[in-house]
């Protein structure tokens, strides 16, 4: 370890600090100003529900855009390829859009402030229970890895020691989430999206450059992994060999739809952004503008995966020192002069940081409202309920921080546990579909659907997979393969449940359920007519796009 | 539910992201033009300091220009 940590050590000097300290004060300086507007707990938890649909869907991207899934998705294109491109074009983009033309009136349109209050209303308290402790822990949990993550990363990068990356980034995150609650979050994703641009562009560019343009890039990589590394789709047929370790349709039905749909349209840390927009339209708008960047940001993250390949040979061979996720890291390393170097390391930490904040906000809200405000502490002035939002926050990013010291003793143990939370999402996904669409399913029903769901795919993955019951060959496909089984049984169950329990009084449905009363269309902005603006043009225009996308990497 | 807008006229994101990047802009460019031969080395011969620094100067114009022509709007009024 410490060898890796002298091997991949920058030289950064005072130029790339002051760009680094430039932006820290501006993260604190947006929380300081946005603080004076926040006299409410709406305010707080959803930005008093006033964003214009630009700053969310930016701030949509940028939530999902950690500092863990750009050094993870960098990392997936040295191992596997241009077949990391799935993750974006089958994987989120058909889910984004889904979630705004189809999900979003629901969510918005019944005026629920998370995810799991959606649950509660819907279905009822014991599966509300269940989502917002499993929400509220793994967030913790997530922020925790996160942090851990960047503490090794500065550490290797600049020489931190692990205890000052942990304090100094908690501490920013806390600061200005404390003063200016969700806004300050949403307004510095925004900002932390374009200073994430700002070094990825460079390093590709001047990466690219070095392995010889595309043409050099592909012959180079080509060469040394064989050519189905550089389509999405070749070796995917059932029963061949690929790096990936799984099929076309494991990859369409366990990756793109299930895994997918039950990240972006259920994990609140993304639905947030949405919910705080201005209006219904804008809230509809928020995944779908988000979907045209997320199209792209492959072009500046698993390319440069495929170029750390060519310019470090080494890289993830046994013994080297340096594996697959210190793909961006050499890159920063061997390519970027000071100035831009600067900017590298700030959109290295503006990523950590937005992948935590995004934790932080959604934890406190989830708390605050789903947990305190429903089964500890009901009724109380909304003043008593900020108040708990902002001493939450305090609380979460210290259990976060705490638990970025447990994870450096324990990191197994974390993998295990992430995994372990992974499961939960799709069959939330499963029961929202089917809650949403179905006006029999009943309490019960989306209860044990969400139980038996999530059971079914711990018990696939750790017992039938891990075991060797079933064979697969790599992590990701057994993942996908999982993923199917929650579905399908969360699915069953949730049906079989519902058809043997009383169903509940249609009058309660409303604006819940597909068809017993349109969502509250809410009064149309002015100036929302336009084409550019209109739901359905955007979100297959996204789809479209993504498709395109595949076009060049599929022959 | 509260539905009191906050005034958004007191602060305006564009205003931030515009004149960060205009910041940053300048400073790398600057770092581009006075940049050493060994610099030049590391990026391939691209003189990746100044293209980054014209790249940010246009964005944060991009930004300041847009808050010019359409300023916030003032806080709506509760029908």
């Amino acid at each position: 370890m410490q060898a890796l940590a002298e091997g991949l050590r920058l030289h950064v000097n005072g130029l790339d600090y002051a760009i680094l300290g430039l932006y820290f004060a501006v993260v604190l300086g947006i929380g300081w100003a946005v603080r004076r507007s926040v006299r409410t707990s709406t305010d707080f938890f959803l930005s008093g529900r006033s964003l214009p649909a630009w700053v969310t869907g930016l701030a949509f991207v940028a939530a999902n855009l950690g500092a863990t899934e750009i050094l993870g998705m960098a990392a997936n294109g040295a191992q596997y390829g241009v077949p990391t491109v799935h993750w974006y074009w089958i994987g989120a983009i058909p889910a984004m859009v889904f979630l705004g033309l189809v999900m979003m009136p629901f969510y918005y349109g019944s005026e629920v402030r998370s995810v799991p209050e959606f649950l509660l209303r819907r279905f009822g308290p014991s599966s509300h229970l269940l989502s917002s402790v499993i929400f509220a822990v793994a967030s913790v949990l997530i922020a925790g890895v996160n942090l851990y993550a960047m503490a090794i990363v500065l550490r290797a990068l600049l020489g931190w020691p692990q205890w000052v990356a942990v304090v100094v980034a908690g501490f920013f995150v806390l600061v200005y989430i404390t003063l200016g609650g969700l806004t300050s979050a949403v307004y510095n994703e925004v900002l932390q999206f374009f200073v994430i641009l700002a070094a990825m562009v460079p390093l590709t560019v001047v990466g690219l450059r070095r392995a010889g343009g595309w043409g050099g890039l592909r012959d180079a990589v080509a060469a040394r992994r064989g050519d189905d590394f550089l389509t999405a789709w070749g070796g995917t047929g059932v029963g061949h060999a690929n790096p990936l370790g799984a099929n076309w349709l494991t990859i369409t039905l366990g990756l793109g739809f299930v895994l997918s749909f039950g990240y972006w349209t259920t994990n609140f840390a993304e639905v947030q952004r949405a919910l705080s927009a201005k209006d219904l339209s804008a809230a509809r708008r928020t995944p779908l503008i988000a979907a045209f960047p997320k199209t792209l940001i492959p072009l500046v993250v698993v390319v440069p995966g495929l170029i750390a390949l060519v310019v470090e040979p080494t890289l993830g061979a046994a013994g080297s020192g340096l594996d697959y996720n210190d793909a961006i890291p050499v890159l920063m390393r061997d390519l970027l002069p000071n100035g831009v170097l600067g900017l590298a390391v700030t959109g290295l930490l503006a990523a950590f940081m937005a992948g935590m904040a995004a934790n932080v906000s959604s934890f406190n809200t989830v708390f605050t409202s789903d947990i305190w405000a429903t089964y500890l502490r009901r009724g109380r002035a909304d003043a008593h309920y900020l108040a708990t939002g902002r001493v939450v926050t305090v609380l979460g990013v210290l259990a976060g921080m705490g638990t970025a010291f447990v994870a450096s003793s324990f990191s197994n143990i974390m993998n295990y546990l992430q995994t372990l939370f992974s499961f939960f999402n799709v069959p939330l996904f499963c029961v929202f579909v089917i809650g949403m669409f179905w006006r029999r399913a009943t309490a019960a029903g989306g209860f044990w659907g969400l139980l038996s769901g999530t059971v079914a795919a711990m018990v696939h993955y750790f017992w039938l997979y891990r075991r060797g019951i079933v064979s697969i060959p790599s992590d990701q496909g057994a993942n996908f393969v999982s993923a199917i089984v929650a579905f399908a049984v969360g699915a069953v169950v949730t049906v079989a449940v519902s058809l043997g329990t009383e169903p509940k009084p249609a009058a309660s449905l409303a604006g819940l359920v597909h068809g017993v009363r349109p969502p509250a269309a809410g009064v149309p902005a002015d100036g929302d007519g336009v084409w550019y603006r209109r739901p359905a043009l955007l979100g297959w225009g996204a789809v479209v796009l993504a498709a395109a996308c595949y076009v060049p990497f599929s022959f | 539910m509260d539905d009191r807008k906050p005034p958004r006229t007191l602060f305006d994101l564009r205003l931030v992201i515009g004149g960060l990047f205009t910041v940053y802009g300048v400073v790398v460019t600057v770092a581009g033009i006075t940049a050493s031969d060994e610099d030049l080395d590391r990026a391939e011969g691209i003189n990746i300091n100044l293209w980054a620094g014209l790249g940010m100067l246009a964005l944060g114009a991009f930004f300041l220009v847009w808050l010019m022509l359409r300023p916030a709007a003032p806080p709506r009024r509760g029908k």
